[in-house]
C-alpha cells in the first residue's frame, strides 16, 4: 500500500527544501562597496579630539573598521572578541557612530580598547559614505584601501574562522601580516 | 543569582521531560503500569519547572535586571510595568519559553482529562507529549537561552520594540501559543493510536474536545493578531498574507478539517486514517510556522532572528516529530482500515468535500509561502508572492467551501433524500441571493459579479445556519437541538458573517490620501473631517504629534479624532497609532502620514463598511467551539469510560 507513504514522501520533499534554505541568507545583500575601495574619511579620534583618524590612517597594511556606539547592546557582545584579536596583533579602526563622546570613553576604559584609534562620528555622516546600516558592523580593509569584506551583526569566532580568515590568507603574506599566526592563520 | 536559577529550573525540566518522553511509552509497549505511572508525575513535575523558569524571566524584567542580555536587548527602565512583564515574550528566546510554558499547561490539563481512559493509551499519549517537550526546551536551552548573562550589564536597556508595545500584544502571542501549541494534542492523540494500533469511536471522542479547545484558541489568537495589524500598522489593511500570518493560517485550516473528519470518525467509524494524517498535519504545520519564523529562513516583519544553527535544530526537530509520525502512519495506517462507505448524498460526503477543500486552501497558502524559497532554492533569483497571487487564488477552494456549509449541516448522516433536501433549503437560496444581488445596489450603486457572488454565499450561510435554530425558537417544531448542533450553527453563522464583512470592507473601502493644513476641510463617503492641526503630547516613554480632526455628517460632529505619529526615545523609531471610530456598520479610519511642512500634514483616510464583522464573525466561530465542547455526550461518554476502567481494576483486585 504505496499510498501511505506518500506524505511522508511529500514532507522528506519540503524538509530538503528548508535544508536548502537555510544555507541561504534571505537578508544578505550584496555590499556594492565590497572590491572597490574605501571611501574617504576624516573625523577627530574618540579619545582625544585634535587628533584625526582618517583614510590615511589605515593606508599600508591590512586593517579591520568596526562600526560602534555604547547604545548597541550586540556590540557590547563582540567586544570580547575584538579586544581578543587586537591583543593578537590584528589592527582595528574603530568607527564610533551617533555616540557620546564620554559614554564612549567611559565604555573603552571599563572594556578595554581594541582600537588603534576611533573616528568620532555622532552624526553619522561617515558611515552613511561606508552604507553603514546599523552597528555592529565590521569591514575588512585590503593594504591598497580596498574593501574585501563586509559584515554585519556581531564579529563572534565563528564568522572570523569562515569569512575572514580565508581572505585575510589570502590577501595577506606572513611577512606582511605578522600577526597572521596569532590570530588563527597558522 | 536568580537568573541562574531559572537556567537551573531549565534543565531539570529538560530531564523530566526526556523521562515523560520515554519511561511510559516503552512501559506501555512492555506492559508494565509502574513505568506507565510515571508519566503523570513526570508532567506535573516538569509544569513546576518550566513555570519557575518562566517567572524567573518575568521576575529578571520587573526588577530590571540589564545583566540578562535578554532582558538589555528587549527591555527599559522607562518602559511601562505592564510591558516590562509581557517584554518576557518579546524577543526570540523569550517567545520559546513561552512555547514550553504553554505546552506545560496543555500537558497538565491532559494529564489531568486522561485520568477516565485506559492506562495505556493516556500514558502513550503523555509520552508524546513529554518528547516534543524535550526537543523545544533542548532546542531553547542549548540555542536560545534567554538567561545569558552579560557582564558587565549596560546602564539601560534597549527597549522593547515600539510595535510591540500595545495592549493587543499582550493576550495576542499567548492566545496564539495556546491555540498552535494545543495542536500537540490530537497530534499525540494520534500518535498513540498508531502506536496502540486502535483507532475507535472513543478515540475520537476523547480528541475532539481538546482539538476544539486547540482550535478555538487559535481562532482567537488569529483573529486578535489581524485586529492588532489593522489598528496598530497604520495602513487600514487587516490581512497581509505575510509569512508569519501564512503559518497561522495553515494551521488553522488544518485544524478546521481535523474537527470536521474527527465528527465523521466519531459518528461513523471511517475516514480514520485521514483523521490521524490532519492531525499530524495540523501539529506540523504548527512546528513549521515556528521554522519559518524563528530560523530566519523566511524575511518578514515578524522575524527576529537568523541564526543558521538555530534552523538546523528546529529542522531536526520537524524531522524528528512530523517525520517520525509519518512514517509511523506509513507503516501502521492500512490496519486502521474501517468497513463501510457512504452514499454521495450524506453528511459523509459534504464532510468530506469540507476536509478536501480546506487541504486545498492550505496547500495553496503553504505554495504561495515556500515559493520564493523554492525559487530562490532553484537558482532562478529572487521573486516575492504577495496578495495579488492570494487574494485570487485562495478564493478557489474558499468560496465552494462556504457555499457547501449551507447544504451540507442540512444533510443527515448515511444518506438523504435529494429532494427533501431541496425543499428545504430553496427558499433561504433564493432569499440569499435576492439580498445578494439587491443589497449592494441599494447601498453602494455599484457591484461586480464576484462581490454579488460571494455576498449571496455568505448570506446563504448566514441564513442555512439560522434555519434550525428559528424553526425551534420561534416555532416551535423540530427535535430539540443538541449543545453541539447550536454550537455547529453558531460556528456556521460565523462563517457567514465573517465573509459579509470581508466582502464588503474590501469591494467597498474607500481610500483617500491628501495633504492637510490646520483648518482645512476635506469631503469623502458622505462625512466632512476638519483638520484642525496637531500638538506634540509627552507618553511614558515616548513623544508624540497628535492630530485632531473633527468628523461631522450633515454639519453635525460624529466624534474628535486623534491620530497619533509616536517617537519612541530609546529605539528612535516613529510608530503609527491610527485613530478609528466603529459603529459597527462602518469604521472610519485616521492616520497621520508625515509632516509636509509649515504644519501640514499627510493624513491617510479609509472608510471601511461592515469591517467589525470580521471580528464579530470570527468570535462567533469560536463561541460556537466553546458552546460544542459543553455537550452532553462528551461529560457522558467520560463518565461511562471512568466506570469501563473502574470495574476491570476491581474485578482484577
Amino acid at each position: 500500500m504505496w499510498r501511505y507513504v506518500v506524505p511522508l514522501a511529500i514532507f522528506a520533499a519540503i524538509a530538503g527544501l528548508f535544508y536548502r534554505g537555510l544555507f541561504m541568507n534571505p537578508n544578505y545583500v550584496p555590499s556594492p562597496l565590497v572590491g572597490k575601495p574605501a571611501p574617504t574619511f576624516s573625523l577627530p579620534s574618540v579619545t582625544n579630539p585634535d587628533e584625526l583618524v582618517s583614510s590615511a590612517s589605515l593606508a599600508g597594511r591590512v586593517s579591520l573598521v568596526n562600526v560602534w556606539g555604547t547604545w548597541c547592546v550586540e556590540c557590547r557582545h563582540e567586544h570580547g572578541f575584538l579586544v581578543e584579536l587586537a591583543r593578537a596583533g590584528m589592527p582595528i579602526y574603530g568607527l564610533n557612530l551617533r555616540d557620546d563622546r564620554a559614554a564612549a570613553i567611559d565604555w573603552l576604559d571599563k572594556l578595554g580598547n581594541p582600537y588603534v584609534s576611533s573616528g568620532f562620528d555622532p552624526e553619522g555622516k561617515a558611515a552613511i559614505d561606508w552604507g553603514v546600516t546599523g552597528a555592529p558592523e565590521t569591514f575588512l580593509i585590503d593594504s591598497d584601501g580596498t574593501i574585501l569584506h563586509k559584515h554585519i551583526s556581531p564579529l563572534t569566532a565563528r564568522v572570523w574562522q569562515d569569512d575572514f580568515l580565508p581572505l585575510l590568507r589570502e590577501h595577506c603574506s606572513p611577512a606582511d601580516c605578522p600577526f597572521l599566526a596569532a590570530v588563527g592563520g597558522r | 543569582m536568580i537568573p541562574e536559577l531559572g537556567q537551573l529550573a531549565l534543565a531539570l525540566a529538560l530531564c523530566l521531560a526526556l523521562v515523560q518522553g520515554t519511561v511510559p511509552i516503552v512501559g506501555a509497549a512492555l506492559g508494565r503500569a509502574d513505568w506507565m505511572a510515571l508519566a503523570r508525575p513526570a508532567a506535573a513535575g516538569q509544569f513546576v519547572f518550566v513555570v519557575l523558569a518562566f517567572g524567573t524571566l518575568v521576575y529578571a524584567f520587573l526588577t530590571d535586571d540589564f545583566t540578562v542580555w535578554f532582558v538589555a536587548e528587549h527591555s527599559n527602565s522607562a518602559l511601562p510595568v505592564f510591558y516590562k512583564a509581557t517584554a518576557a515574550w518579546g524577543g526570540h528566546e523569550g517567545s520559546m519559553l513561552l512555547w514550553i510554558t504553554v505546552l506545560a499547561v496543555w500537558t497538565m490539563a491532559v494529564a489531568a482529562g486522561s485520568r477516565s481512559q485506559p492506562q495505556e493509551f493516556a500514558s502513550r499519549v503523555l509520552g508524546v507529549l513529554g518528547i516534543v517537550s524535550a526537543g523545544v526546551i533542548a532546542f531553547a536551552f542549548f540555542t536560545s537561552n534567554p538567561f545569558i548573562r552579560l557582564i558587565p550589564g549596560p546602564a539601560d536597556g534597549n527597549d522593547l520594540n515600539p510595535l510591540l508595545q500595545d495592549p493587543g500584544m499582550i493576550i495576542h502571542p499567548p492566545t496564539l501559543y495556546l491555540g498552535y501549541v494545543g495542536m500537540s494534542v490530537p497530534f499525540a492523540f494520534a500518535v498513540a493510536a498508531l502506536l496502540t494500533g486502535r483507532l475507535d469511536k472513543d478515540w475520537a471522542r476523547w480528541t475532539r474536545p481538546w482539538t476544539v479547545v486547540a482550535w478555538l484558541f487559535l481562532t482567537g489568537g488569529i483573529t486578535l493578531g489581524s485586529w492588532w495589524a489593522y489598528y496598530e500598522l497604520g495602513w487600514g489593511g487587516w490581512w497581509f498574507w505575510d509569512p508569519v500570518e501564512n503559518s497561522s493560517f495553515m494551521p488553522w485550516l488544518m485544524a478546521t478539517a481535523l474537527l470536521h473528519s474527527l465528527a465523521v470518525t466519531e459518528r461513523r467509524g471511517i475516514f480514520k486514517s485521514w483523521t490521524v494524517l490532519l492531525a499530524i498535519a495540523a501539529f506540523s504545520l504548527s512546528l513549521l510556522g515556528t521554522f519559518l519564523t524563528r530560523a530566519g529562513v523566511m524575511i518578514s516583519v515578524h522575524a527576529f532572528a537568523s541564526d543558521p544553527t538555530r534552523g538546523l535544530f528546529i529542522l531536526g526537530l520537524l524531522a524528528l516529530f512530523s517525520g517520525g509520525s509519518l512514517l509511523l502512519y506509513a507503516v501502521r495506517a492500512r490496519n486502521l482500515e474501517a468497513e463501510g462507505g457512504f452514499k454521495p448524498v450524506s453528511r459523509e460526503a459534504f464532510l468530506l468535500a469540507n476536509n478536501v477543500l480546506l487541504v486545498v486552501a492550505a496547500g495553496v497558502v503553504l505554495a504561495g509561502t515556500l515559493a520564493p524559497l523554492v525559487v530562490e532554492a532553484l537558482g532562478f533569483g529572487k521573486i516575492s508572492v504577495g496578495p495579488p497571487y492570494f487574494n485570487i487564488v485562495f478564493l478557489v477552494p474558499a468560496l465552494p467551501l462556504v457555499a457547501l456549509i449551507g447544504v451540507g449541516m442540512h444533510t443527515g448522516w448515511r444518506m438523504m433524500p435529494t429532494d427533501a433536501l431541496l425543499r428545504r433549503l430553496r427558499l433561504p437560496a433564493i432569499a440569499a441571493v435576492v439580498v445578494g444581488i439587491a443589497a449592494p445596489f441599494i447601498f453602494f450603486d455599484t457591484a461586480s459579479v464576484l462581490t454579488i457572488l460571494a455576498l449571496s454565499i455568505a448570506l446563504w450561510v448566514c441564513a442555512s445556519s439560522l434555519l434550525d435554530p428559528v424553526r425551534r425558537l420561534v416555532f416551535r417544531t423540530g427535535a430539540p437541538m443538541t449543545r453541539g448542533q447550536v454550537g455547529m450553527c453558531l460556528a456556521h453563522f460565523g462563517v457567514g458573517v465573517f465573509m459579509l464583512g470581508a466582502t464588503a470592507a474590501s469591494a467597498y473601502n474607500l481610500e483617500r490620501d491628501f495633504a492637510a493644513r490646520p483648518g482645512d476641510r476635506i469631503e469623502a463617503g458622505g462625512y466632512e473631517l476638519v483638520f484642525n492641526g496637531t500638538r506634540q503630547v509627552q507618553g511614558p516613554n515616548f513623544v508624540a504629534d497628535e492630530g485632531e480632526v473633527e468628523l461631522r455628517r450633515k454639519g453635525e460632529l460624529v466624534t474628535v479624532m486623534r491620530p497619533q505619529i509616536r517617537t519612541y526615545q530609546v529605539q528612535r523609531s516613529a510608530m503609527t497609532e491610527a485613530a478609528i471610530d466603529a459603529n459597527g456598520i462602518r469604521d472610519v479610519f485616521v492616520a497621520l502620514g508625515e509632516p509636509l511642512g509649515d504644519n501640514a500634514w499627510s493624513v491617510r483616510l479609509r472608510i471601511k463598511p461592515l469591517i467589525g464583522f470580521l471580528w464579530l464573525g470570527s468570535g462567533l466561530m469560536a463561541l460556537g467551539g466553546l458552546v460544542a465542547i459543553t455537550d452532553r455526550r462528551y461529560r457522558l461518554a467520560a463518565r461511562q469510560t471512568e466506570r469501563a476502567v473502574a470495574e476491570p481494576a476491581a474485578g482484577a483486585a
